[in-house]
């Protein structure tokens, strides 16, 4: 490649990041300093700041974050192991990407269908005698749908950084006297810590804003900072407020990203 | 000394990967304590042999025997034997320290006693100073060493090293064969040592034993199995020889090249067809007259201790002769050698009923 078909490769790279993420981002803090009557004002972060609701919010968010990531993590890392020893490979991985390709919207609707009073969940309850409970619009039900949407994007990277360990490696640390359950945690488990790592990355971020389920599955019960926005920006349309709450969400997203970034240094680089 | 005992048997062992057949009944007895080299064309199933003992596979059939205990069955993890893999298999997550010493921290060792015994190991390859290095950052022959690192720290009962020096350079191949050699002697640990390179075979091993297409072909002393070999794959995947069909006049007389010539062979058939081995260096280059064969010097090749040459008898046989100087007249050559140097093979004789023979008539010649 020339120096100058090099130069203009990257001037679109570069024009693409400023249309569409350092523009956006910058309009939202602009107008995070902006009040309901269009003057320049830090009340929004005053605001923020000293309400108990606000910070609440931000904890719960984070808490909510945390538990969908978390179930994620412990359904996805065996399941991807198992993948991984699997005779058809790629079917497997084929059906586990299949659901993502279905609209947010349609799985949650279906989702309420399930959950609903008169719903199969119920029915079975009901069956074995101790139904119908309420299941919707319950914490529970509000992360077992998140995950359940979000496992997708934790297998695969899992997947991915455990297919590239090679056999030999397993079979040297067993040939060392390692038996299965040490060679998991000393030799599966660390050269998998990268696919772990952007799996987290993936679906903790994205957990944190979450607004469309928490509203359909959560109800009204479960008040994250994704529904804040949407609630600023859709009803109360205070949007200098939403887009305080958005430069907090941002602000968060790169401490994660910082938190979960590969520290190691010359080590497992893919 | 007490008679060495047998620290591991393989007993009829095959090995099939879906129709291609392996390994067809081998059997294999180690000694505790010595060297062994395994010596065999790429695919001839030496790799396999390992897999097995190590335990990484199963055979299809067959036993595995270690201290006259069955471990066919035993997992990898419970054998008392370590691997230097053919493709060094060290961890990328560990840096050379952590590689080294993950056998030891399985066993639980205390700390101080771990932190000698590694950087003793490293000491043994060296690779000292290298402790901190990831292993992404170590060259070829650095990776290969501290996989021997890697498995001699244990001290294991058996070692199993598969080509473990084939990445290093002459020098470097050197050392480390004095350092193993020597390792090995004063532990006392049985070496089981995978190689394509039959000179590091001869001059490292005990004993050796040549594969071939999943057979063992022989197995002897360096030595034996250099001026003895079964049959024309050994005489010729050892060492460079001179091969021709002959036929076995009676014991002690062979003919080849249409003459008769002396020998120290016997045992066979009279006028059995056989092979005639003659090494090149057992070969002495005189005037035509004083020569059993008489040659014409087709090319010399200076081999920095030798000269390698090739000739050609009038009947179009080709020779080939190692001789410590070069030739001057190259038309009419004589060629010698001593009845001790021939060495006779039968077609399809097996590697007992060859001892056998050999023991028999042995003590006769001299
Ligand atoms: N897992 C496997 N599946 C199928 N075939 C195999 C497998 N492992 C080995 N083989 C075959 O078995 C034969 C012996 O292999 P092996 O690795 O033991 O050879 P080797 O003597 O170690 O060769 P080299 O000197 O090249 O390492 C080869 O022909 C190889 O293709
Ligand atoms: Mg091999």
């Amino acid at each position: 490649m020339t120096r100058t078909s090099r130069l203009s490769y990257f001037s679109l790279y570069l024009l693409w990041i400023l249309f569409f993420v350092i523009t956006p981002v910058a309009l939202i803090v602009y107008q995070s300093f902006f009040n309901l009557n269009h003057q320049f004002t830090l009340q929004n972060y005053r605001d923020y700041l000293s309400s108990s609701v606000y910070l609440r919010m931000t904890l719960n968010s984070f808490i909510f974050a945390f538990l969908i990531t978390l179930l994620t993590l412990l359904i996805s890392y065996p399941a991807a192991y198992y993948l991984t020893r699997l005779k058809h490979r790629q079917l497997w991985i084929l059906l586990i990407i299949l659901p993502t390709w279905i609209n947010l919207l349609l799985k949650a609707y279906a989702f309420i269908g399930i959950f609903s009073q008169a719903g199969s969940v119920n029915h079975f309850l009901t069956f074995i005698g101790i139904g119908p409970q309420q299941i919707l619009f319950t914490n529970m039900s509000f992360v077992l749908v998140a995950a359940y949407i979000q496992i997708p994007f934790m297998i695969l990277p899992i997947y991915n950084s455990l297919v590239d360990i090679d056999p030999a490696i397993i079979n040297a640390s067993h040939d060392l006297g390692a038996n299965n359950v040490q060679t998991l945690w000393r030799v599966i488990i660390p050269m998998s810590a990268n696919g772990v790592r952007s799996g987290v990355q993936s679906v903790f971020i994205p957990s944190l804003s979450l607004f469309m389920i928490t509203r359909l599955i959560g109800g009204n019960r479960v008040i994250t900072l994704g529904t804040a926005i949407e609630e600023h920006f859709l009803t109360t349309m205070n949007w200098g407020m939403g887009s305080t709450i958005g430069v907090v969400l941002i602000i968060i997203m790169f401490i994660t990203m910082m938190l979960t970034a590969s520290r190691r240094k010359g080590g497992v680089k893919r | 000394m007490q008679s060495p005992e047998t620290i591991l048997e393989l007993q009829h062992i095959y090995k099939s990967f879906d129709d291609f057949v392996a390994l067809d009944n081998i059997n294999i007895k180690l000694d505790q304590g010595k060297f062994y080299s395994f010596l065999g064309p790429s695919g001839s199933g030496k790799t396999t042999v390992l897999r097995i003992v190590a335990g990484l596979i199963l055979a299809d059939r067959g036993k595995v025997l270690f201290d006259g205990q069955d471990i066919s069955k035993l997992p990898a993890e419970k054998r008392k034997v370590n691997t230097v893999f053919q493709n060094y298999a060290l961890f990328p997550h560990l840096n050379v320290f952590d590689n080294v010493a993950f056998g030891l921290r399985l066993k639980r060792m205390p700390q101080d006693e771990l932190q000698e015994r590694v950087m003793q190991a490293l000491k043994t390859i060296q690779l000292n100073g290298y402790e901190d290095r990831m292993i992404s950052e170590l060259s070829g022959g650095q990776q290969q060493r501290v996989a021997i690192a890697r498995a001699i720290v244990n001290e294991p009962r058996l070692l199993l090293l598969d080509e473990s020096l084939s990445a290093l350079d002459q020098k470097l191949r050197q050392q480390m064969q004095y350092e193993l050699r020597s390792l090995q002697q004063r532990l006392g640990i049985t070496f089981l040592f995978v190689t394509h390179d039959q000179e590091e075979a001869l001059a490292m091993s005990d004993e050796i034993i040549v594969m071939n297409e999943g057979r063992i072909q022989q197995s002897g002393t360096p030595v034996d199995i250099y001026d003895e070999p079964i049959n024309h794959f050994v005489a010729n995947f050892i060492g460079e020889s001179n091969i021709v069909p002959g036929t076995m006049i009676r014991d002690y007389e062979v003919e080849f090249v249409g003459k008769r010539f002396e020998c120290a062979d016997a045992g066979m058939r009279d006028h059995e067809p056989v092979e005639v081995v003659l090494r090149p260096e057992d070969i002495t280059v005189t005037t035509p007259n004083q020569g059993k064969l008489v040659v014409s010097v087709d090319s010399q090749l200076f081999r920095g201790d030798h000269f390698e040459i090739t000739s050609h008898d009038e009947d179009g046989n080709e020779w080939l002769i190692h001789a410590t100087n070069s030739i001057e007249d190259r038309d009419k050559v004589g060629l010698s050698f001593s009845p001790n140097a021939l060495h006779v093979m039968r077609f399809g004789e097996k590697e007992a009923d060859f001892d056998r023979r050999l023991s028999e008539y042995e003590g006769d010649e001299s």
